[in-house]
């Protein structure tokens, strides 16, 4: 009897591990859960190895009067640091050519050059200016910059059909936001739908939407919309994508300061 | 007539590469054109009466400069062309060039071009020694950033250990100066044909150069080499008072580094030239801070500050000994890229000064307006070369239009 009641209280004790532990489980905090799900948001985009896309930038100011510039974009994907991109401005005619090379990481300040292509002189330039604005657009820097899992902390905020919504905190105290509101969509491969911006002062600054989803090679969303929306200012920017290449097997020297003096001509 | 002897070959050489590597690709068709075409007028007003005869104080001006490219290969094979034309009160800064005329073909970690080409190398702002490759072109611009296309042959090679540049340079362009009615010269006017070469080859003197760079961090880092035809003529002074002025044969050891480090950059730029007639050395150093996105708008403002040393005292062209460089750079970040720098020049053993102004601002989407200002303020008189430009304050204002 001893023994059976021994061993009944250990079953006990056992069956009570378990269920706290299950508790655990199912108390997941909010901050891991928001981990959690940045992960899998990157888990389902990895793989893509490299990328070219022609863009069309519209910006539009709080009369309406609209101004564009048009850009090519080449990505390299790396796993161990972050990514390096290559952006080639071939409108408005003035600045055709001028060209920008970063390459990403994922902790610790961004590598930039900058190619002029009048003078064809190359200049690293400080990364340090987060937060201004892209050529005069409602993106910032950070926007466009490679979206690097490291670069925030998050909290899960809640669930609403197939969205979950996830506040992004960036870690880069330079960065021009206190807080983003991102809603990414579980049933297709976590794409994001939309981001709210929060100003320094913590005021809702931005709102982000990507629309004209394409399923590119049975596993990569991409948005052939992006539109930004400046609540404070009124102005709006509108990036319209042509179709991805991602055949062209680019490598590392695609993407070195010869290159980006190659690309900008 | 030379230079359009080797242009003629150059281009030959380009449409012979050319040709073949199309009839070669033939099968992949995805080839890319584009032809743009800027038409910029100008006009510069020199704010003081001249120092010397015949000098002009109204020069209003216009520039053509179109550019072709073709590309194929997916790119990593083309041919760039961009020309230019300016036609000018002064006759000598009424010029053409063909600032670029190459075919360039690049795969995996190397690149090779063939013809006239651009190569900027450096990383100050108020000077730029280690820069060699190209002739200034002296009549174009004050600052000494417009220059001449260089014919070459240019390899470069992309390793892990940095960028291996090597260039061999077939002909020598000379320097033009302002006419006679033009500012910013001397008491006499200098023909470029009057100044020979110490090389008995002249301009045809082979010449070569080669560049490691690097960057490892926040430190980016060149060292170059160049041997042969100087690009800066030498003047020198017979018994008799009378200048002579050649290009020397030269051997120049060069040396930029940068460190970016948050909001800084640290910058440096050395050289040691040697000659027969002249060994010198010359550094600018100083630093770049920027203060980004002051009022939530996107302005910018940076501030600069370098300081210039050279060897050659009175002699350096550029008139650059032992001086300061301050100014700041804005940039509204605005849909129209307004951008405005500010500096001057300070001589630390004189009184001379050098101020000025070069704002940009786009109207439209395919215009563009410039404004620049050049201002000579207290030029002692005793200084060899600025003593000369002391008259030449200017006012420089363009419009161009891209097509």
């Amino acid at each position: 009897m001893n023994f059976l009641k021994h061993n009944h209280k250990k079953k006990l004790v056992l069956f009570g591990l378990a269920f706290s532990i299950v508790g655990v489980l199912s108390a997941q905090t909010p901050e891991e859960r928001g981990l959690e799900i940045a992960k899998a948001a990157e888990q389902a985009d990895l793989g893509f190895n490299s990328s070219t896309v022609e863009l069309k930038m519209t910006l539009k100011n709080k009369n309406g009067q609209t101004s564009e510039r048009s850009l090519t974009t080449k990505t390299l994907e790396l796993t161990e640091d972050g990514d390096k991109s290559l952006i080639v401005f071939n409108s408005p005619k003035d600045v055709k050519g001028t060209s920008t090379l970063t390459f990403t990481h994922k902790v610790g300040s961004d590598d930039q050059w900058l190619f002029l292509p009048s003078i064809k002189r190359v200049k690293r330039i400080s990364s340090n200016n987060k937060s201004g604005p892209f050529v005069g657009s409602e993106f910032a820097y950070e926007d466009l910059s490679s979206q690097e899992v490291e670069k925030y902390t998050y909290k899960f905020v809640k669930e609403n059909g197939a969205l979950l919504i996830v506040e992004q905190d960036p870690v880069d105290p330079k960065s021009g936001y206190t807080r983003r509101l991102v809603s990414y969509n579980k049933d297709k491969g976590y794409r994001i739908e939309k981001v709210e911006f929060y100003d320094r002062k913590n005021a809702l600054l931005k709102t982000l939407t990507y629309s004209g989803y394409k399923l590119y090679k049975g596993k990569f969303w991409r948005a052939s919309v992006f539109n930004m929306v400046n609540h404070q200012s009124n102005k709006e920017t509108r990036l319209d994508f042509n179709d991805y290449n991602f055949d062209v097997n680019l490598t590392e020297d695609d993407f070195s300061q010869v290159a980006l003096k190659r690309a900008g001509k | 007539m030379r230079i359009k002897h080797i242009i003629t070959q150059l281009f030959s050489l380009v449409i012979v590469f050319a040709l073949n590597t199309v009839i070669a690709q033939e099968d992949s068709k995805s080839t890319t054109q584009d032809f743009e075409l800027e038409v910029q007028s100008e006009y510069r007003y020199f704010t003081d009466s001249p120092q010397f005869q015949g000098q002009k104080d109204h020069f209003p001006s216009i520039a053509i400069i179109p550019e072709y490219n073709i590309e194929w290969n997916k790119g990593y094979e083309s041919i760039n062309f961009t020309g230019f034309f300016r036609l000018d009160r002064d006759d000598n800064r009424t010029h053409w060039d063909i600032r670029e005329l190459y075919y360039q073909k690049a795969a995996n970690n190397w690149e090779f071009s063939a013809g006239l080409k651009k190569i900027f190398w450096g990383v100050t702002e108020s000077n730029h020694l280690v820069d060699i490759i190209n002739q200034t072109d002296a009549v174009e611009s004050f600052d000494g950033e417009a220059k001449l296309g260089q014919p070459m042959l240019q390899f470069t090679l992309t390793t892990d250990y940095g960028n291996f540049d090597f260039i061999y340079m077939p002909f020598h362009r000379k320097r033009v100066f302002p006419g006679e009615r033009g500012r910013l010269r001397f008491p006499t006017v200098i023909d470029e044909n009057d100044i020979g070469y110490e090389s008995g080859a002249e301009e045809w003197r082979q010449d070569v150069a080669f560049r490691w760079s690097h960057y490892i961090g926040a430190f980016d880092i060149g060292i170059s080499h160049f041997y042969g035809n100087g690009r800066e003529p030498l003047f020198t002074f017979d018994p008799n008072g009378q200048i002579n002025a050649f290009y020397p044969v030269i051997n120049q050891i060069g040396l930029d580094l940068q460190a970016t480090h948050n909001a800084f950059l640290w910058k440096f730029e050395s050289i040691y030239r040697s000659a027969d007639a002249q060994d010198f050395f010359a550094l600018t150093a100083g630093l770049e801070y920027t203060f980004s996105n002051i009022d939530g708008n996107g302005l910018d403002i940076g501030l600069l500050g370098e300081y210039l040393y050279d060897d050659r005292d009175e002699l350096a062209l550029n008139a650059l000994q032992n001086d300061f460089f301050f100014g700041s750079r804005i940039a509204l970040n605005d849909t129209q890229d307004t951008s405005i720098l500010v500096g001057g020049i300070a001589d630390l053993e004189s009184s001379s000064k050098i101020f000025s102004i070069e704002a940009s601002r786009r109207i439209g989407s395919s215009w563009k307006a410039e404004l620049e200002a050049r201002i000579f303020s207290s030029i002692d008189q005793s200084e060899f070369i600025l003593s000369n430009f002391s008259q030449d304050s200017f006012l420089r204002f363009t419009l161009s239009k891209f097509f």
